[in-house]
């Protein structure tokens, strides 16, 4: 065998090896089943959410990001949203009030979703919520 | 020409095997700090660095080494080097190397490790000391492998790389100037506070890294048949002694200022390097050794006669090398730490662990610079038979 | 003398136009790398305007914290407010505000006829808030950084990489650093919830006294100030204030009496004080017992294995 064809053999195995995801997913014909998520709690002086659900599921990441450091950094805590409301931007303080159920509510859609957010290994989760107890996602 | 790296002998793949096992036990022992913490380590909430960092700081010396090769045959046309300045420049690869893999294995938080260029602090020295380490390495990949290509075309290296070949003379400096003022500029470790440290770093660092060199072309020369030169050694070992020479005269000279003028902060750190402060003395006897071996190394070296005789260089430059990785590899952080601002001396020893990640990639670089120098043999082969 | 060398490290960066400018030149140029929502919604711009050249600062009287239960109902406070994690290996513990010897802290006070009991007076210690502190002159990530709008030196556990380059340039020993996930040491109710909602650390992040910047920036003053109002006695151990306000009490304090900081001549211009009693019996009479007044141990939680 020549090194020529020994480094295309090498090249075709890793091409096939990296694509994993792809040819798996064609392979796989059934559609995973969407996660059931819970739905949000009323709680008193609500409106629904800060924005609507088809933007926050595309942006909460980058939201939560842009709050995390205007309020850290900034030391500014109130968000205004697309409608004009005034929020104070805090992920247990304004998000859990209503979303209160972490584990049906993130953990279950970011399994589904493959993404591990380190959120709860520091944020304390409010009484009443779950979470999986400072069991840290590596 | 790449290719080359995977033909050998068993010799050579038993070597690989050697630094892939250690790059293994390593690994899991990385993994088990990854996934607990730092808290497998020795350091503490007292002495904050420990061996990965000292290990970072002494081989930074040994990667800016290659300008002492460099600087003699680029800008002297001192042609005896013309063999060993290539092994040289790979010896800078690997180095720099393993400096980066150290300050990586010693994050807190590594997965955030790109931090440093997303949020660049111009006053914070880490930034500068990742610029310039990077850059370094970065001139001297290109630098070695356009020499080593040119080499097997039978051609002259490119002209445009001449500019950089001068540029990384000054940067090699600078990239352990920027790695003492990571410490020589805190008001808060008097014994790292120091003008003297750059220029100490400096001269530790030209007798370690072409002390290395030496046991290095050596070795190349007995188990890969490839022969650098008497003459090119014996100006290694002349290098070896001047550097040397200057580095045992800065200490002396730091030493002074620090017992002479008595003030306790400056003092207290050599008299728990010498004596043990607080009945704690665990550098003690690293210190005694690594004097002591810097003492007889540098008599030796002086005389040329023994110099001179190969077998002998070998152990003096054994000796040099000991002693500096004891005085910059191993006291010279903890120190600093000793004692604390708040009067206190905590000690610190690595753990197992910490020993097995230092290992795994002390091998890592084994491993490139294995690599990277069987490409410089093949291709000398080569060229010889041609 | 502080601002031109500030000058001249900034003169330093800006010459030195390398790959790391390249880097935040692009991320400001790159389209829609401002705010998600930034045609529809932002951060208010109602917000309470930050008053100019504010400096926090705090007094500790150390005659008033001589007495064990004031520094124990501070460092308590403390631990509780910010959900301190209790490390029982010495080299491990993270520590925001604790005791110390006098002789240890005012090292170059004390002389050789100072008399062991002045020695050993336990005193509180905590981040000093530096007017120009050399841990954020280190920090290769900006993870630690000087509020402009009231002095105080801040944390940022999100971008912090754990490099420790802060722990060595502090002169305090005022930093932390989190060897292990601190969560299981952290003090918890019976339903294994912390007791504050402030957030616990990770592991491999600095840590240190913020000087209740959460509580600051809602109208609120930091919680060891605010729990000393609850022990008798113990009026003025403590006082909380903006120092570049004359009329405040921390100023007025500084105007009449003689305060000491920590290791003046280095140049940090520590923002925490220390009024010292007028005569030296009273550090001497001090109960010497009991220095080691770190995280007393708290009846009502218990920590989890």
């Amino acid at each position: 065998m020549t090194s020529r064809s020994r480094i295309a053999l090498g090249l075709g195995v890793f091409f096939l090896l990296g694509a994993y995801p792809v040819w798996n997913g064609l392979a796989s014909s059934a559609d995973p089943e969407r996660p059931e998520l819970a739905r949000a709690v009323d709680s008193a002086g609500a409106t629904g959410c800060i924005e609507d659900t088809t933007w926050m599921k595309a942006n909460h990441q980058k939201l939560l990001n842009e709050w995390r450091t205007s309020v850290v950094r900034d030391g500014q805590r109130t968000w205004v949203s697309s409608t004009g409301t005034s929020w104070d931007m805090s992920l247990t303080g304004t998000c859990l009030k209503c979303h209160a159920n972490t584990e049906t509510f993130c953990t279950r859609c970011h399994d589904y979703a493959d993404v591990q957010p380190t959120c709860w290994n520091c944020h304390v989760v409010p009484e009443g919520g779950q979470s999986e107890g400072g069991q840290s996602h590596e | 020409m790449i290719q080359n790296v995977l033909h050998g002998g068993r010799r050579y793949w038993g070597l690989l095997a050697f630094w892939g096992v250690l790059i293994l036990i390593g690994g899991l022992a990385y993994s088990h700090q990854f996934a607990v913490g730092l808290q497998v380590t020795g350091m503490s909430r007292d002495v904050s660095w420990g061996l990965y960092i000292a290990q970072f700081t002494f081989m930074v010396g040994v990667a800016a080494s290659a300008v002492m090769v460099v600087l003699p045959y680029y800008l002297h046309d001192h042609k005896a080097f013309g063999k060993t300045v290539i092994l040289g420049e790979f010896l800078a690869v690997s180095s720099v190397l393993v400096c980066m893999l150290f300050i990586f294995v010693d994050m807190g938080q590594p997965r955030r490790v790109m931090n440093v260029v997303l949020h660049p602090q111009f006053h914070s020295l880490m930034f500068w000391d990742f610029m310039s380490l990077s850059g370094y390495l970065l001139l001297n990949l290109v630098i070695g492998f356009l020499a080593i290509e040119a080499e097997r075309k039978g051609t002259p290296p490119p002209r445009w790389v001449r500019p950089f070949i001068y540029l990384s003379i000054p940067w090699a400096v600078s990239i352990h100037t920027v790695t003492a003022f990571l410490y020589s500029g805190l008001s808060a470790r008097p014994f790292w506070m120091t003008a003297i440290l750059a220029p100490r770093f400096l001269a530790s660092a030209f007798a370690a890294g072409p002390s290395l060199l030496i046991v290095l072309a050596l070795l190349v020369r007995r188990f890969g048949g490839f022969d650098v030169g008497a003459r090119a050694i014996r100006s290694l070992g002349t290098i070896v002694t001047y550097a040397m020479a200057v580095n045992v005269f800065f200490v002396l000279v730091e030493s002074f200022t620090a017992i002479y003028s008595g003030i306790p902060h400056d003092e207290e750190a050599f008299r728990y390097l010498f004596m043990g402060l607080d009945g704690h003395a665990a550098l003690r006897p690293w210190t005694w050794v690594g004097d002591a071996l810097a003492v007889v190394s540098l008599t030796g070296l002086l005389i040329p006669k023994i110099r001179h005789q190969e077998r002998w260089l070998v152990l003096l430059c054994g000796g040099v090398f000991a002693s500096l990785w004891i005085e910059k590899g191993l006291a010279l952080v903890v120190t600093g730490f000793i004692p604390s601002p708040l009067g206190i001396v905590t000690e610190y020893a690595p753990t197992a662990p910490e020993i097995a990640i230092t290992l795994g990639v002390y091998a890592l670089g084994g491993l490139v610079l294995t690599a990277l120098y069987k490409l410089v043999l093949n291709v000398r082969e080569k060229t010889q038979l041609a | 003398m502080n601002e031109t060398r500030r000058g001249f490290l900034k003169a330093l960066g800006l010459t030195t136009v390398g790959t790391g400018l390249g880097i935040p030149l692009l991320r400001a140029l790159r389209p829609g790398s401002g705010t998600v929502l930034a045609q529809v919604s932002g951060p208010a711009e109602t917000a309470p305007a930050a008053v100019p050249g504010r400096q926090w600062a705090m007094v500790v009287d150390v005659e008033k914290c001589l007495r064990d239960d004031v520094r124990a109902a501070v460092i308590e406070a403390c631990d509780r407010e910010h959900n301190i994690p209790r490390i029982p290996d010495p080299k491990q513990e993270v520590k925001w505000v604790w005791s110390d010897e006098y002789g240890d802290i005012f090292a170059d006070q004390i002389n050789a006829h100072t008399p062991a009991a002045a020695r050993e007076a336990p005193v509180l210690v905590m981040c000093n808030h530096c007017t120009d502190p050399p841990c954020i002159r280190v920090c290769p990530t900006g993870a630690t950084w000087k509020r402009e709008k009231d002095g105080i030196v801040m944390m940022d556990m999100h971008r912090c990489i754990g490099c420790r380059y802060c722990m060595a340039a502090c002169p305090f020993g005022s930093r932390s650093f989190n060897w292990r996930d601190p969560r299981p040491y952290v003090e918890h109710d019976e339903n294994g919830k912390p007791l504050s909602d402030f957030p616990t650390r990770m592991k491999g992040v600095v840590e240190k006294c913020t000087f209740c910047a959460e509580r600051i920036d809602e109208g609120g003053e930091p919680a060891c100030v605010e729990a000393l109002r609850q022990v008798p006695g113990a009026e003025g151990a403590l006082v909380f204030g903006d120092v570049n306000d004359p009329e405040s009490e921390v100023s007025r304090i500084l105007s009449e009496h003689l305060v000491m900081e920590r290791r003046p001549t280095l140049g940090t211009g520590p923002n925490v004080y220390y009024l010292v009693p007028d005569a030296l019996p009273a550090l001497a009479a001090a109960p010497s017992a009991g220095v080691d007044g770190n995280h007393p141990v708290s009846e009502r939680g218990e920590v989890a294995p």
